[in-house]
């Protein structure tokens, strides 16, 4: 991007710096004043970056997006917001970028649990909000990053105190409402030691154009169990940033299931630092159709011994849509008996369809075992005519197997409500002869 | 209800069927044996739709229609059934989700509606009974982690399910136990009626202890080069294909 254009960025954050939330906090301030300059001095990351070299959101700049001041500045249907609020789990419900107490849904958390938008917890608990945002996602990563750093107008903050087992998930459901909004949101989800909690992030908007740009800062103290769902389900105009960034601490487990359906141009980070005996578990799904362009990024660093990492991303492109996969496994010196697997496969049921794929092994240690495969194919024609021969027409067959290559990440969902959100989503995709709901 | 006449069947420009003629009349059961290579699997695919074969010369007709103009999905509707050789792994559709695509699009074919839940599960169970088969499998990915033995009786258990009117199994018996073999000899027995007829593909003379065939043919180069009945098999397993081989060209 041009400085010319971020400084037009710049220019209107003026409009809307003083109703940020932390006014007060000096340290926030000056966080906030620091990703500003350099997010006016680079912009938004460039396809010039090895690691954006596949997507270029240089779109961006050509639209102007604005921030919504505040809440009320979009129409909401609180009945709509309602159909993609999940049962059985409490719910933060972000509008353009606002809480809104009114449709979140927060009674009943356990004492000592906090659950609450990043504005009140910058209000009430800036101390520990002070101890880690950026730790995770330091703004010097790229302009994304420093973008939100600046710009974020509201969020999620999530604590749980030692060995507390969250029965419930807590949902984070982002909504825009706003034509050429910018929607700027950053989380912090804190699991102190032993804890395990579910969060699922919702990405949702209505039909028009806009910006989400989404930071989350994840901590898995020792021996905590965290997994992260996310559902991006963007309209077909929208931009899309969405950044996962997790440290996980000794013995700790954290699991990451990612659904990336909508958005023109949809990237999403996924970082994830791993300490000694730590695992993560990152399950991707990508759909694209039409012109869509889907990237995710994953990086998993290894920085101590016997961390073990299991990777399986999946990507089905249609039309002219374009995929990207870039998967980083960095294993440190110091990370000897590393236990690394990575996949990503992708089928392409369009000749103009497109999967970028890139996994890069940076190994510095020498005792691990790391292992890593890529496809890039069409449907098996072997199974097609297995299909056939069982009766099944030639269309419906290719749509079975479609779905089901699909539908093996929506499987590894252990929410009910969740799964079947993802799997209405899924199916919208097959409207189609060859799935049929009623038998799955 | 088949025909097949002066069949050639060639892949690229490699003949491999080269002229066979059969005829299967309902009810029959015959048995194709032959040397690996001699083109076995290859009728059984052409029957079935398989593609990339070409077709070069002959004709198979089924129930007085012409087979090799359908569609593969078509013949499988109007009763014609693969057990294969190799059955596929299909990863993420249910056993289950199959069979009743498979029946429902057979009971649209013959104009009725979707068969009820309720009748469809006691005739699934039913005949995981008869094949002695663990109820989990329906709920597996079609073939996926199977072994061998599992695989092939999964094949019988749809065939079971589907009814076919033209049986075609492939090797069914290669890779299975004695026991195996005798509850899958017993699940065909049980198919066995005066309009449905069976080709079955094997190597060896004990599956035809266990299902009787009407008729042995012993297929080697891609031509038929001897027939006979039941007694025949024996003498195969006896003095080996090369005898046939000979005598054919003697003859
Ligand atoms: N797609 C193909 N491309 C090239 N050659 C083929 C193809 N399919 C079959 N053949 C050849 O045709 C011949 C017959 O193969 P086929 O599989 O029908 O034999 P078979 O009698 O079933 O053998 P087996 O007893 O080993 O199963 C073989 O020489 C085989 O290599
Ligand atoms: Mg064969």
């Amino acid at each position: 991007m041009t400085t010319a254009t971020a400084s037009r960025y710049a220019a209107e954050y003026q409009t809307i710096a003083s109703s940020l939330p932390g006014q007060s906090l000096p340290w926030l301030q000056q966080l906030r004043r620091e990703a500003l300059e350099q997010f006016s001095a680079q912009g938004f990351p460039s396809p010039r970056e090895e690691e954006w070299r596949y997507t270029n959101v240089s779109a961006i700049e050509k639209k102007l997006f604005t921030p919504s001041l505040t809440l009320t500045a979009g129409y909401i249907d609180a009945e709509w917001v309602k159909i993609h609020q999940l049962d059985e789990a409490w719910s933060v419900v972000l509008v353009n970028g606002h809480f809104s107490a009114e449709l979140s849904v927060l009674t009943d958390l356990p004492e000592a649990v906090l659950v609450m938008s990043m504005a009140e917890a910058l209000a009430s608990h800036s101390d520990k909000v002070e101890n880690y945002l950026g730790k995770a996602a330091p703004h010097k990563e790229h302009g994304f990053i420093a973008f939100n750093a600046a710009w974020f107008s509201d969020g999620l903050f999530v604590h749980v105190p030692a060995k507390l087992v969250l029965d419930r998930p807590i949902q984070l459901l982002n909504l825009v409402s706003d034509s050429d909004a910018i929607a700027t949101t950053r989380n912090i989800i804190i699991a102190e030691e032993m804890a395990e909690i579910k969060v699922i992030e919702m990405f949702i908007g209505t039909d028009c154009a806009y910006l989400t740009t989404a930071v989350t800062e994840v901590f898995v103290e020792k021996n905590a169990n965290v997994t992260l769902h996310k559902m991006q389900s963007e309209s077909d105009k929208a931009y899309h940033f969405g950044g996962c960034y997790i440290k996980q601490a000794r013995d700790s487990r954290f699991t990451h299931h990612n659904f990336a359906f909508g958005g023109l141009l949809a990237r999403c980070d996924i970082h994830v630092d791993l300490d000694h005996a730590s695992e993560c578990e990152l399950n991707g799904l990508y759909l694209g159709a039409k012109r869509q362009h889907i990237d995710n990024h994953t990086r998993i660093t290894h920085l101590k011994p016997h961390g073990i990492s299991r990777e399986l991303y999946k990507g089905v492109l249609d039309d002219r849509a374009r995929g990207v996969f870039q998967g980083r496994v960095i294993v440190a010196e110091d990370a000897q008996k590393t236990d690394s697997q990575m996949n990503n496969r992708n089928l392409l049921l369009s000749n103009d369809a497109e999967a970028d794929t890139k996994p890069q092994l940076e190994i510095y240690a020498d005792d691990v075992k790391c292992a890593h495969g890529v496809t890039v194919g069409q449907l098996d024609e072997k199974s097609i005519f297995y299909l056939q021969s069982r009766c099944v027409n030639e269309e419906t067959a290719r749509n079975m197997l479609t779905f089901a290559f699909a539908n093996e990440m929506v499987d590894k969902i252990n929410i009910k409500s969740f799964h079947d959100k993802v799997l209405e989503q899924v199916l919208l995709r097959f409207p189609q002869e060859g799935v049929n709901k009623e038998w799955l | 209800m088949l025909q097949i006449k002066d069949l050639h069947v060639s892949v690229g420009d490699k003949a491999i069927l080269k002229g066979i003629n059969l005829e299967i009349k309902p009810g029959e059961i015959h048995a194709i044996m032959g040397p690996n290579g001699s083109g076995k699997s290859t009728l059984s695919h052409i029957l079935s739709g398989k593609s990339g074969y070409t077709v070069t010369g002959g004709s198979v007709t089924y129930q007085g229609k012409d087979l090799l103009d359908m569609a593969p999905e078509i013949r499988a509707r109007e009763g014609v059934f693969l057990a294969f050789q190799y059955p596929v792994e299909i990863p993420g559709v249910s056993n289950i989700y199959l069979l009743k695509a498979a029946l429902n699009s057979i009971r649209k074919h013959q104009g009725q509606s979707e068969v009820d839940a309720m009748d469809f599960l006691t005739l699934v169970k039913d005949k995981v009974r008869l094949l002695e088969m663990d109820e989990k499998f329906l709920y597996r990915a079609v073939n996926e982690g199977f072994s061998g033995g599992e695989k092939k009786r999964n094949e019988i258990l749809q065939m079971a399910i589907l009814e076919p009117k033209l049986c075609i199994m492939d090797e069914t018996d290669s890779g299975l136990d004695i026991d195996a073999l005798k509850i899958v000899s017993e699940g065909v027995n049980s198919l066995r009626s005066a309009d449905r007829s069976f080709v079955m593909v094997t190597h060896y003379q004990r599956l035809l202890d266990y299902i009787k065939p009407d008729f042995v043919h012993v297929l080697a180069h891609g031509q038929i080069v001897k027939s006979g009945g039941a007694e025949l098999a024996l003498e195969l397993e006896e003095k080996g294909y090369s005898w046939v081989e000979v005598d054919q060209a003697a003859a």
